[in-house]
């Protein structure tokens, strides 16, 4: 079985280690935070201004002058700070923020990420993320392995215009757990039920696939 | 110096048709809705908006964009602004999207006298096309330059008729960096105070980058997306 929305923010939450400072990005990053393990103390950066990011508000507790970079409205927990702009993108360009988790339209096998404009059709803009991935000691990319029409996201060169060029470290989608290396993208983990065949016939770029190839554990 | 003016309609004197506004806010939150109510009753065109998002198709920058009184718009990220995607993508729009990081760094540049800087943001991306890159300690990075604006509007909490201004919560974003690059800067706040109710070590932009202030009155403060919990 492919893994869901839920799954892949699960695994991607065991990456997590003490002491980190994090910037999750918009979808299923976000749900990271809902995973992090109890034992470990996991600071949550928003590129908006906000340095120990809690949880959603209770109903009725919503402040419009409180929001995530997805503006969702958040709260403050004990020993938050607030900042400008200048000052969260400097935590980010001087690699204070340990790990950068986000999504992307496209990854290519020498760590290219594409994910912010489909020229004539959509432009939304990169927001933070070309400054994240330029900067960020650790990138974690997660997506759905194949986009709506079935073509694989994981390529030998993107076809959409990049966010940022050799980058990103490690790929986590429905089918599996992927390490970008010189020789293209190591399977590290396959998700439960989805066998090595499956996961080639889906990737467009260099696979690495290196003896047994251990399933995902929940 | 009491730099306070009645209200936004006052505040706005001089701004004119073609100018170069920068814009405070992220999404919605923190933006100066009297300011940009005014500039929608002044019927000002052919202006170029710095913010780094473009409202809602119905609230912030959106209602200029509606009524055509932009004429080019320099962004991070549009994607909550239908109207926006349309007037771009037809070309009715001019459109300079650029990394969030290197927009606030742009402003800050521009507010402290520093033409250009070199960040690794964008590199080898069309961001960098036709841009100086360079090589330091190993690793490339795109000289950027700095922006300034005719005029700069912003939003804080609270203010004094000095000038000094005080953010709440995550509204500050990009509001003092586009304070300190505006030639003349208007700030609008929720709590107007007389100078000496502001305790001086907890101001954030110093009162010598705002030349007028007023405050603002009717804040809708919309939230774009209302996410909430269950009460356990």
């Amino acid at each position: 079985m492919a893994l869901d929305k839920n799954q892949i923010a699960k695994r991607i939450a065991r990456e997590l280690q003490d002491g980190y400072y994090v910037n999750l990005g918009i979808g299923i990053p976000t749900l990271v935070a809902n995973h992090i393990p109890p034992d470990i103390n996991v600071t949550l950066q928003s590129e908006n201004g906000l340095l120990g990011m809690g949880p959603f508000p209770y109903e009725g507790e919503e402040d419009a002058d409180l929001i995530n970079a997805g503006k969702q409205t958040v709260t403050l927990l004990p020993g938050s700070a607030i900042f400008d702009s200048a000052t969260s993108f400097a935590m980010i360009r001087a690699q204070k923020v340990n790990l950068t988790v986000l999504g992307a339209m496209e990854v290519a096998d020498n760590g290219d990420i594409a994910s912010w404009k489909i020229p004539g059709k959509m432009v939304k803009g990169m927001g933070g993320a070309m400054d994240l991935v330029a900067s960020a000691q650790n990138i974690i990319v997660c997506m759905m392995h194949t986009n709506k029409h079935g073509d694989s996201k994981l390529l030998k060169k993107c076809s959409l215009p990049l966010t940022g060029v050799g980058c990103v470290k490690r790929i986590i989608t429905d089918l599996g757990m992927f390490e970008v290396t010189p020789e293209g993208f190591k399977l590290t983990e396959r998700a439960p039920g989805v066998s090595v065949e499956e996961i080639k016939s889906k990737t467009e770029g260099r696979l690495v696939v290196e003896g047994e190839v251990k399933e995902m554990v929940f | 110096m009491d730099k306070r003016v009645t209200d936004a309609d006052v505040a706005l004197m001089g701004l004119k048709d073609g100018m170069t506004l920068m814009v405070g806010g992220f999404g919605l939150c923190g933006i100066p809705e009297n300011l940009i109510a005014a500039l929608a009753r002044s019927g000002v065109k052919g202006l170029t908006c710095i913010s780094n998002n473009a409202g809602v198709d119905d609230f912030g920058l959106g209602l200029l964009l509606k009524s055509k009184q932009i004429k080019k718009m320099i962004a991070s990220y549009v994607g909550e602004n239908a109207e926006f995607e349309r007037q771009m993508l037809s070309g009715e729009l001019e459109v300079d999207l650029i990394p969030q990081g290197t927009l606030a760094e742009r402003c800050r540049a521009g507010g402290s006298g520093i033409p250009a800087f070199f960040t690794p943001a964008g590199y080898g991306t069309e961001v960098a096309e036709g841009k100086e890159t360079r090589e330091f300690d190993g690793k490339m990075y795109v000289m950027e330059r700095w922006l300034r604006a005719d005029f700069a509007l912003v939003k804080a909490w609270k203010g004094d008729t000095n000038g000094n201004l005080v953010f709440r919560h995550t509204a500050r974003n990009f509001n003092p960096m586009m304070a300190m690059a505006g030639t003349i800067t208007i700030a609008e706040v929720e709590h107007l105070v007389e100078p000496g109710a502001i305790d001086p070590d907890h101001v954030h932009t110093p009162g010598i980058f705002v030349h007028r202030i007023f405050q603002g009155k009717d804040y809708e403060k919309r939230i774009e997306q209302r996410t909430v919990r269950q009460r356990a």
